[in-house]
C-alpha cells in the first residue's frame, strides 16, 4: 500500500482520529472521576456516553474514503480471506460454475457461429438460399437460369455446388474439395480477390469456355506456401488445363459453414471434370444451391411469391418436366432446412439442458451459501449488533458469490475456448473438408461474462432473506438452533428437481451410448468388419469411356492377386458411404414416366461380379453378376427385399420379373438379395437396386477387398499392399484405402456419436450438480445436528440409526428425484430415437445403468458428511457447548 | 442509537453548531461537545461520539482546519479552527437557516412574529 502517498495521509489522518478519541473518553472520565466517581464507573460512563466507538471510527474514516471503491475492495478482501479458509468449499464451487457456464459458453459458441452469425459476406444479412419443395436447396441448372433472369426481388443470384477432382500441379495428383459455381458468383456475393482476379459472368461463354479456377487463401497457403506468382500458372484439374486466375480472401470460406473449399471453378465447365454434362437437364433438380442478395425493402415472403410466379411460368412452359414445387427462402450456410432446422433443433435443445444445469448449479450453490450464511448468524447478529448495516452485509455475502462466480466463469471460459478452437479445426470425417467453425468471438465471452455475473448475483442472493430477518439478540442469545423443519422447503424442492434432470441427462445419455454400441454390432445388409475399401476415381487420373471398365477390371484382377486375398469387388458407391443416387423406378406397366407415377424411389449402385460375396451381403433368390454381364447383354438387375416389396408386389417369385426406370428402359430382375442400411442407421427400410458395373459408366470406383480370414493387425501391411499394386497399374491414381469399419464410422456414425459424446458431457456435468447439491444438503444438516446427533450417540445409538437420522432427508429426496428423472428420461430418449439407431429405453441394463449410477452418486455425495457424522465423540461435543 | 439521536437534528445542524462554536473559540473536541451541551442547556442530547464525523467532513471541506497541542489544562489535545471558507458558510447557513425557521415559526404560530 505504500506506493500511494495518499493513503500514507489518510492513515495519518485515522490514527490521529483514534489517538484523538481516546483522548476524548479519557477526559470525560477524569472529569467524572473529579466528580467523585470510582475510575472504572467513570470509564465505563464514559464510553457510554461516547457511543459505538467503532462506528464513529467508521463513519470518520468513510468521510476521507473514494466512498464505495475502496469499501468493495475491502469486501474483495474480505472476501477472498474467508474462501481461502473454507478451500473445498470454493474449489467445489468454482469447478461446478466453471462447468456449467463452461458447458454454456460452448453450446452458445456452437449456436453463434452455425445458427446465429451471418456467413461471412458483405451484407450477409440480406443473403438468402432459394429451397425448391423437399429438394431443399437444390435447383437444376436450366432452371437456376431462368430464376436469374426472371425474378425481380434478387439483386442478382448465384449458384454454386460441392465437388471433387484430382489436381495436378506438375508434382503430383491428389483429391481436392472445391466449389461449381456460376460464373457471377463472387460478384453476387461481393467479394474482392486477395490476389489476382476473381472469374466473371462475363467469361462464361458456354460449355467449357471458361477454364479457370480460384484457389482459396487455406489452399494456397498450405499447398503453394503463399507463392504469389501463382497467378496465370496452368494445372491439370481431372486430366484437362486450368488457369488459376486468382486467391480468394483468408476469411472466405465459401457459402457452406461447413465445408470449406480448397478451390472454385465455372459451373460451365463442369462437363470437363464428370464427363457428361448435366447443365441442360431441367429435370435433374438436385444439383446447385442458389443464394442471392434481395434488393433493399424486399421482404424474404415477397421474394418467395415472385419466384413462386417465375416458378408457375416454369411448370407451364416445360409441362414435359413435372415436378415445379414452391420455392422458399432459407439461411443460406447450412444447406438451407435440410441440415439448418435439426442443427437449430439440437443446438436450442442443448442450450436448454446447459442452461437448466446452470440453473441447478446456481441452485446448489445457493443452498450452500444459505447453510454457510446460517453457519456465520452468529458473526452476522455480532455484526448487526454492533451497528453493522444490513446492506453492508448483503454487499459482503454477494461479493462473495461474484467473485466465486466470476472465478468460476473465466476458468469456465477458459476451457470452453480451448474447446472451442479444438473443434474448430477438428476434421470429423478425414477424407472430406467438413469442419465445424465455431471459433469464439466477442459475443460468446460477453455471453459468459453476463452468464457468471447473474449467476454469482443468482446464488448470492439466497440467504438475503435469511440476513435481512435475522434478528441480532435472538441469535446471540440462543446461538444458531437447528430448526430443520419436517415440511418442503423450497430448497428440498429446488433439490429434487436438479436431481431429476441430473438422473433426465443420465438416462438419456445411457440410452444413447447403449444405442451406439447395439448399431455398430446390428445388421448392416453387409459386413463392414475385415473389409478393406480403396477408393479412387478414374475420371481425375484421366480415364473416360470404356478405358474406365478396362481399368476397374485391371484393378480387381490386380488386388486379387495380392496372397491373402479372398475376394475383391468394385462399387460406384458403397452402402451407408454418404454418397449414392436415388432415382426412380416404375412397374413394368408404367408408361408415362413421370416422376409422380414413380412405384418407387430406390438407391442405385453399379457393382461388380463377386460384389455381394465381397460385401458380405446374403442373395436370398436368383444369380448375382458375372463378367458376361456387359452392354452386349438385356439390362439386368438385383435388387432387394424392400425394392421387391414396392416395385413389384411380392418378395417371392420375383426373379425374371421386370420394372423400368425413368427413361423408359426395361430391367429385368436376376436376384434377390437381403435389405440393409444405405444412408443412415436410423432409416426405415429402403429400397435398393444393384446394377452391372459393366453396363454403367461409373468412374467413381470403390474396391471391396475382403481378405481370408481374421484381418486383425494385418491392416496396414494389406493398405500398402493394395496401394503398391494400383500405383503399378498407374501412378497418377489419387488414391485413398480404409478399412470398411473405420470408414463407417467417420461417415455414419458421426451424428449419433456427437449425440452421445454431448449427452455423455452433459450427464456427467449434471450428475456433479447433482452430488455438490446433495453434498450441500447433507453436509449442512450433519453439521446442523451436530449437537443432537451426539446426544443419539451418547445415548447408544447405532450406526445405523445415526446415519438414518443424519442423511435420511438428502437420501429420500435422492430417491423421488431419480424416479422423477427416471420417467422423465424415458419419454425423452423417444425424441433420441431419431439420432441414435435402437436407442430404447425399454431396455433392463438402461434401467439397472440408471439406478445404480443414481446410488453411486449419492454414495458419494453424502460420503464425506456421513464420515463427519460417524465420527462424532460426543464428550468432545457436549464439552464444546 | 445514533440513528435516533442524528434523527433528533436536522442535517446540517450539528456542523453548523460546530462552526458557531469555533467562530468564538477554536476548541478540542471534548470541550466541543461540553460547550454545544451548556449552551443548548442540555436540550440538545448530542451522543459524543457522533460529532466525530461531522468533524471529518468539516476538515475535509476545509471548513476547519486542525493542530495538535497542549490544553490550558495541560492535555494532548487536538485543536480545531475555523477557516475563512467555514466563515462564509456559517453565515450563508445561518441566514439561510434564519429564514426557513422564520417560515416555520409562522406556519406554525400565525400571528407571532418572532421565535424564541
Amino acid at each position: 500500500m505504500n506506493w500511494m502517498p495518499s493513503i500514507f495521509r489518510r492513515r495519518k489522518l485515522q490514527d490521529d482520529l483514534s489517538e484523538e478519541i481516546r483522548l476524548h473518553i479519557e477526559e470525560r472520565s477524569e472529569q467524572l472521576m473529579g466528580e467523585g466517581m470510582a475510575p472504572k464507573e467513570a470509564e465505563r460512563q464514559a464510553r457510554i456516553a461516547f457511543g459505538n466507538r467503532t462506528l464513529v471510527e467508521e463513519r470518520s474514516r468513510e468521510v476521507w474514503q473514494w466512498p464505495t471503491l475502496e469499501s468493495i475492495w475491502a469486501d474483495v478482501r474480505f472476501a477472498l480471506r474467508q474462501l481461502r479458509r473454507s478451500p473445498g468449499f470454493t474449489i467445489a464451487a468454482v469447478l461446478t460454475l466453471a462447468l456449467a457456464i463452461g458447458a454454456n459458453a460452448v453450446v452458445f459458441g456452437m449456436l453463434n457461429a452455425l445458427i446465429l452469425r451471418p456467413l461471412n459476406v458483405p451484407q450477409a444479412q440480406s443473403l438468402y438460399g432459394i429451397e425448391h419443395g423437399s429438394d431443399y436447396g437444390y435447383q437444376s441448372y436450366p432452371d437456376y437460369l431462368d430464376l436469374r433472369d426472371r425474378n425481380r426481388s434478387f439483386d442478382s443470384l448465384a449458384a454454386f455446388t460441392g465437388t471433387q477432382v484430382g489436381l495436378d500441379t506438375g508434382k503430383d495428383a491428389s483429391r481436392v474439395f472445391g466449389y461449381q459455381t456460376s460464373g457471377n458468383y463472387f460478384d453476387t456475393l461481393g467479394i474482392q480477390p486477395y490476389l489476382g482476379r476473381f472469374f466473371h459472368g462475363s467469361d462464361e461463354h458456354g460449355v467449357n469456355s471458361a477454364p479457370y479456377i480460384v484457389l482459396s487463401y487455406a489452399y494456397w497457403h498450405s499447398h503453394f506456401q503463399d507463392d504469389r506468382g501463382v497467378v496465370g500458372r496452368i494445372v491439370q484439374l481431372n486430366k484437362h488445363p486450368f488457369t488459376i486466375v486468382g486467391v480468394a480472401p483468408r476469411e472466405f470460406r465459401g457459402t457452406l459453414l461447413l465445408f470449406s473449399p480448397d478451390f472454385f471453378m465455372p459451373a460451365v465447365n463442369q462437363e470437363q471434370l464428370d464427363g457428361e454434362n448435366n447443365l441442360n437437364a431441367r429435370g435433374v433438380r438436385w444439383v446447385l444451391e442458389v443464394v442471392g442478395h434481395l434488393k433493399p425493402g424486399v421482404t424474404p415472403a415477397q421474394a418467395a411469391s415472385d419466384l413462386n410466379s417465375v416458378g408457375s411460368y416454369l411448370a407451364k412452359t416445360y409441362t414435359k418436366e413435372d415436378g415445379f414445387k414452391s420455392f422458399t427462402l432459407a439461411r443460406p450456410g447450412l444447406y438451407g432446412d435440410l441440415l439448418g432446422r435439426p442443427a437449430r433443433a439440437f443446438l436450442t435443445g442443448l442450450m436448454l439442458l446447459a442452461g437448466l444445469i446452470l440453473l441447478a448449479a446456481c441452485a446448489n450453490l445457493g443452498s450452500l451459501f444459505a447453510a454457510r450464511a446460517a453457519d456465520r448468524s452468529r458473526e452476522v447478529a455480532l455484526r448487526l449488533a454492533l451497528g453493522s448495516r444490513r446492506i453492508r452485509i448483503l454487499r459482503q455475502l454477494l461479493t462473495e458469490s461474484v467473485l466465486l462466480s466470476l472465478a468460476g466463469g473465466i476458468v469456465g471460459l477458459a476451457g470452453s475456448v480451448v474447446l472451442l478452437r479444438w473443434l474448430s479445426v477438428w476434421r470429423p470425417i478425414p477424407r472430406f473438408p467438413v469442419n465445424v467453425p465455431v471459433s469464439p468471438d466477442a459475443k460468446v465471452y460477453l455471453v459468459a461474462l453476463a452468464l457468471a455475473l447473474v449467476s454469482g448475483f443468482l446464488f448470492g442472493i439466497v440467504p438475503v432473506r435469511q440476513v435481512l430477518k435475522a434478528n441480532p439478540y435472538e441469535i446471540v442469545k440462543s446461538g444458531s438452533s437447528a430448526r430443520l423443519g419436517r415440511r418442503m422447503t423450497v430448497r428440498d424442492v429446488l433439490l429434487v428437481l436438479q436431481i431429476a434432470v441430473c438422473a433426465v441427462l443420465v438416462t438419456s445419455s445411457i440410452v444413447a451410448v447403449r444405442g451406439l454400441v447395439r448399431s455398430l454390432g446390428s445388421n448392416f445388409g453387409f459386413e463392414p468388419r475385415n473389409a478393406m475399401l480403396a477408393d479412387t476415381d478414374l475420371k481425375m487420373a484421366g480415364y473416360t469411356g470404356d478405358s474406365v471398365q478396362a481399368m476397374q477390371r485391371r484393378m480387381i484382377e490386380a488386388v486379387e492377386a495380392i496372397p491373402g486375398v479372398a475376394q475383391v469387388a468394385s462399387a460406384n458407391a458403397t452402402p451407408l458411404g454418404g454418397v449414392a443416387v436415388k432415382p426412380a423406378v416404375f412397374k413394368d406397366e408404367t408408361r408415362d414416366m413421370r416422376q409422380s407415377n414413380a412405384a418407387a424411389t430406390a438407391f442405385q449402385y453399379d457393382v461388380s461380379p463377386n460384389y455381394f460375396q465381397a460385401a458380405g451381403t446374403s442373395l436370398l433368390a436368383g444369380r448375382t453378376f458375372t463378367w458376361n454381364d456387359d452392354k452386349s447383354v438385356p439390362r439386368e438387375a438385383v435388387v432387394n427385399r424392400e425394392f421387391a416389396k414396392e416395385v413389384l408386389g411380392s418378395v417371392t417369385d420375383v426373379v425374371g420379373r421386370y420394372f423400368r426406370l425413368s427413361d423408359g428402359s426395361r430391367v429385368q430382375v436376376a436376384g434377390l438379395v437381403e435389405d440393409g442400411k444405405y444412408m443412415s442407421l436410423t432409416e426405415d427400410p429402403q429400397a435398393a437396386m444393384f446394377f452391372p458395373m459393366l453396363q454403367s459408366t461409373s468412374s467413381q470406383t470403390i474396391l471391396v477387398v475382403r481378405p481370408k480370414g481374421d484381418l486383425g493387425g494385418d491392416q496396414q501391411q494389406l493398405a500398402s499392399a493394395i496401394r503398391s499394386k494400383l500405383r503399378d497399374l498407374d501412378a497418377e491414381l489419387p488414391l485413398e484405402t480404409e478399412t470398411w469399419t473405420n470408414e463407417l464410422d467417420d461417415a455414419v456414425m458421426f451424428a449419433p456419436r456427437l449425440a452421445t459424446v454431448s449427452l455423455g458431457v452433459l450427464g456427467i456435468m449434471g450428475a456433479m450438480v447433482a452430488i455438490t447439491g446433495i453434498f450441500g444438503m447433507a453436509a449442512y444438516s450433519v453439521s446442523k445436528r451436530l449437537k443432537e446427533l451426539g446426544i443419539r450417540v451418547a445415548l447408544g445409538a447405532q450406526r445405523k440409526e445415526l446415519l438414518q437420522a443424519a442423511l435420511g432427508r438428502p437420501l429420500k429426496l435422492l430417491a423421488i428425484g431419480s424416479g422423477a428423472g427416471l420417467l422423465l428420461g424415458i419419454l425423452a430418449t423417444k425424441v433420441l430415437a431419431f439420432i441414435v439407431y435402437q436407442a430404447t429405453p425399454r431396455d433392463p441394463l438402461v434401467l439397472a445403468g440408471v439406478v445404480l449410477a443414481m446410488l453411486l452418486l449419492g454414495l458419494v455425495a453424502t460420503w464425506i458428511p456421513a464420515q463427519r457424522a460417524l465420527s462424532i465423540d460426543p464428550s468432545i461435543l457436549l464439552r464444546e457447548e | 442509537m445514533t440513528d435516533n439521536a442524528a434523527r433528533s437534528l436536522f442535517p446540517g445542524a450539528l456542523e453548523m453548531m460546530i462552526l458557531e462554536s469555533l467562530r468564538r473559540q477554536p476548541a478540542h473536541g471534548y470541550a466541543l461537545v461540553l460547550h454545544i451541551q451548556q449552551r443548548s442547556n442540555n436540550l440538545l442530547q448530542v451522543e459524543e461520539g457522533s460529532l466525530y464525523p461531522a468533524l471529518q467532513r468539516l476538515l475535509k471541506a476545509k471548513l476547519l482546519k486542525a493542530e495538535w497541542g497542549v490544553s490550558s489544562t495541560n492535555r494532548r489535545v487536538r485543536t480545531y479552527q475555523i477557516t475563512a471558507s467555514g466563515l462564509r458558510k456559517l453565515e450563508q447557513q445561518i441566514s439561510s437557516f434564519e429564514r426557513m425557521f422564520e417560515g416555520i415559526a409562522l406556519v406554525l404560530n400565525p400571528g407571532k412574529a418572532s421565535t424564541r
